[in-house]
């Protein structure tokens, strides 16, 4: 396999850093959101923000999945393990995010819950093949990127007839969010949080294509550059951000373009189309109630939606005193701008979701920038 | 094969043959196994004797003990076994001290229902092992618990070994101004025990690095007698015995990402996989620490031995009242390296 060193060698970036560097104007401040937690988490692993002069800053979005689920979504998905003794299968990013009185799905497995880790569907529906007796949940969340999986285990569970096999829905879609983002009172009427641009998601945009972030770019007058993972790529992607605001322009570019196309993974599109339709409204952590960005099973479906087969009500939970994650998500604040970051709050003993998953920003903070006292050059 | 032998009224089956509840229960039947398996392979004096003790003499000098379970999973992966990971583990405990091994005891926990032939798999790797080391095993134990209580087999080996003249290592001694020395390319067991238990194929087969280091710390000790610390990074990774010795000797560190050696199979299996090279277990590698000015001749020392060819200079150490472990990145950004939160990869070793 390559491509693992091509995109971080040193002479590259270093050459990319200058030209960042050489045409980001002294006069004026560049704030780019990354959407996406991968690249949140990409940015603090390689060190790129220290290679960006002082005013080009990245605002941290809320596109980590694991962090912008609800309290009370979880409680859900455990009490299909706890009182309905379902086998939940979940990614191993959601066994540590807290939920109420800040029980997480690993400690309720540790009480007795069957609670497994899955790297894909697939595992899930093996598993409800071969346990016919017990009812097999799978746990599904994600962006775009994992939405098509998902709907591929629920085909092939309807097709096999595979009647212990159900989906508790909680896939959330990027467009929506980031809408919400640019409405919110902060961005729109305050501006007290700036955000010039956008490097967009890289592999949810392989999905839905380039072609859904148009209407960003025009409606909010805002560059959206779809970024890939590795650190040159987001390099890359900033500069042709700067220049697109330097330029006065306000385009969707593609910097992935290895990978994504205007057009996107049509067959997936369908395949999730068959399969999912939108959510009038769904509660996301950090930013309330937003319209038409969450997906629910369709009717033709419906005998795998776990929601109905369980009868769940998920109520809304608040979230923990004096936890900052949905500021956090919305770029609002920074995670050492949170009173419980670092003290109370650690990834041994997460307070919220931003802190435990593998792509929250206070994560990233904490395991990769810890070192700089506060005061000291901020990321 | 069949052993048959005046002593035992049955034949034991090694090749077709399970482990029952009585091959625990202190009788015939356990002590038939013992001698069919353990003792045959193991085969040394001590061993042969049958007591439930060994007794030697006490070398001169310092003594080292060290003792460690082993709980993988899956039993056999490429490039070993829990057999002869138990003894490279344990010798390499020993090793860590600057010690010379001398004795290894190996208990068994064994699961009923456990095929015969692989456990004398894992013990004839075991004694293999040994063997090449030039350690004996020279006491044991074997249990047997019922099935669903056990996973197959649990082994648990203490080593005992002896410190030369002027050798004094300990993780507290680490200073600012001392160097960092790792031997050899990171990441190479985990990422061998991750594509077995998840039938992850890749092109190249990865192999576990399971190796006995003894041989190489006595090379290294004796070109640098000063040494300050020695540790292998097993479960947690690099990531995680750098913080633990950053801990023990309050200082910090300083690493170079580009100074680190990963196996490019490795580097690619871990991008594949979601993991840090830092954090993934090592079974024949060990991490030195010594003076700034003994640095280029630790470093030839190490990569004059077999084990220790792709040895390098990864970081230094620093003053640090924090005792983080920092490392300038790929691109020349800086990072910290943090112990590991949660499990990267459950039983790894």
């Amino acid at each position: 396999m390559k491509y693992v060193d091509e995109y971080r060698q040193p002479e590259l970036a270093k050459s990319l850093a200058a030209a960042i560097a050489r045409e980001a104007a002294p006069e004026r401040a560049y704030h780019i959101m990354e959407f996406c937690g991968g690249h949140t988490h990409a940015i603090f692993r390689h060190g790129v923000h220290d290679l960006m002069p002082e005013n080009v800053r990245f605002v941290h979005g809320p596109g980590c999945p694991v962090c912008v689920l609800p309290i009370g979504r979880i409680d859900g998905a455990m009490e299909l393990a706890q009182r309905h003794d379902a086998i939940l299968c979940t990614y191993g990013d959601m066994m540590r995010v807290p939920a109420s009185k800040r029980k997480s799905l690993l400690q309720a497995k540790a009480e007795g819950a069957d609670i497994r880790m899955v790297y894909s569907t697939l595992d899930a529906l093996r598993l409800a093949r071969e346990n016919p007796e017990r009812q097999v949940v799978f746990f599904a969340i994600g962006f775009e990127t994992t939405t098509p999986p998902t709907a591929v285990a629920i085909k092939q569970a309807q097709a096999q007839g595979l009647e212990n096999f159900s989906v508790y829905c909680n896939h959330v879609l990027t467009p929506a969010a980031i809408t919400h983002v640019l409405e919110s009172p902060e961005v729109r009427e305050m501006g007290t949080v700036a955000i010039d641009a956008f490097l967009g998601p890289s592999h949810v945009s392989s999905i839905i294509g380039t072609r859904p972030y148009e209407f960003f770019a025009e409606e909010f007058q805002r560059p959206v550059v779809i970024a890939g993972f590795e650190p040159l790529d987001v390099m890359q992607a900033t500069l042709m951000a700067i220049r697109q605001l330097n330029e006065g322009r306000h385009e969707v570019e593609n910097q992935y373009a290895r990978v994504v196309t205007r057009d996107g993974n049509i067959k997936a599109q369908n395949l999730v189309a068959e399969v999912f339709e939108l959510r009038r409204s769904f509660e996301w952590r950090g930013l309330g109630e937003v319209p038409y960005g969450a997906l629910k099973i369709k009717q033709a479906f419906s005998g795998l939606d776990a929601e109905k087969r369980f009868a769940l009500d998920c109520p809304s939970v608040a979230d923990v005193k004096g936890c900052d994650c949905p500021e956090i998500l919305r770029g609002v604040k920074k995670p050492t701008d949170c009173k419980l970051f670092g003290r109370v709050c650690t990834p041994d003993n997460p307070m919220g979701s931003c802190m435990v998953s593998s792509e929250g920003a206070c994560a990233a903070y904490w395991t990769y920038r810890r070192f700089q006292e506060p005061g000291e050059a901020a990321a | 094969m069949n052993v048959v032998d005046g002593r035992f009224p049955g034949r034991i089956d090694l090749k077709r043959g399970a482990v029952d509840m009585t091959h625990g229960s202190g009788g015939r039947a356990m002590a038939q196994l013992i001698e069919a398996l353990f003792v045959r392979h193991f085969d040394n004096d001590l061993l042969r004797q049958g007591n439930d003790q060994a007794s030697f003499e006490a070398p001169p000098g310092r003594l080292v003990m060290s003792t460690d379970g082993h709980v993988i999973s899956p039993l056999f992966f490429p490039g070993g076994d829990i057999g002869s990971l138990a003894v490279h583990g344990t010798i390499n405990d020993i090793a860590m001290a600057g010690a010379k091994p001398l004795y290894l005891s190996a208990g068994f926990i064994l699961e009923e229902g456990f095929p015969l032939a692989d456990l004398e798999r894992i013990v004839a790797s075991m004694a293999e092992a040994a063997r090449q080391a030039g350690v004996r095993v020279i006491t044991g134990d074997t249990k047997v618990v019922e099935r669903g209580k056990g996973d197959g087999v649990f082994i648990t080996s203490t080593g005992v070994g002896v410190v030369p003249e002027g050798v004094d290592l300990s993780g507290d001694k680490a200073q600012p101004g001392d160097a960092i020395l790792l031997s050899g390319p990171i990441g190479d067991h985990g990422v061998a025990v991750l594509s077995k238990r998840e039938n992850l194929e890749f092109e190249t087969e990865i192999l576990s690095d399971s190796a006995p280091l003894h041989t190489l710390v006595a090379a290294m000790v004796e070109a640098v007698p000063d040494l300050r610390c020695l540790r292998d990074p097993t479960r947690g990774g690099l990531a995680t015995t750098l913080n633990e010795l950053a801990q023990q000797s309050g200082v910090g560190m300083a690493l170079k990402e580009q100074a680190i050696p990963v196996r490019p199979d490795v580097a690619a299996a871990c991008e594949l996989l979601g993991l840090d090279p830092l954090y993934v277990a090592n079974e024949g590698k060990l991490v030195a620490i010594c003076p700034g000015a003994r640095a280029e001749a630790l470093l030839a020392a190490m990569r004059a031995h077999p084990l220790g060819q792709e040895a390098a200079i990864v970081g230094e150490v620093v003053a640090d009242a924090h005792a983080f472990v920092r490392m300038e990145t790929l691109l020349g950004g800086m990072r910290v390296v943090d112990w590991l939160a949660g499990e990267q990869l459950p039983r790894i070793c």
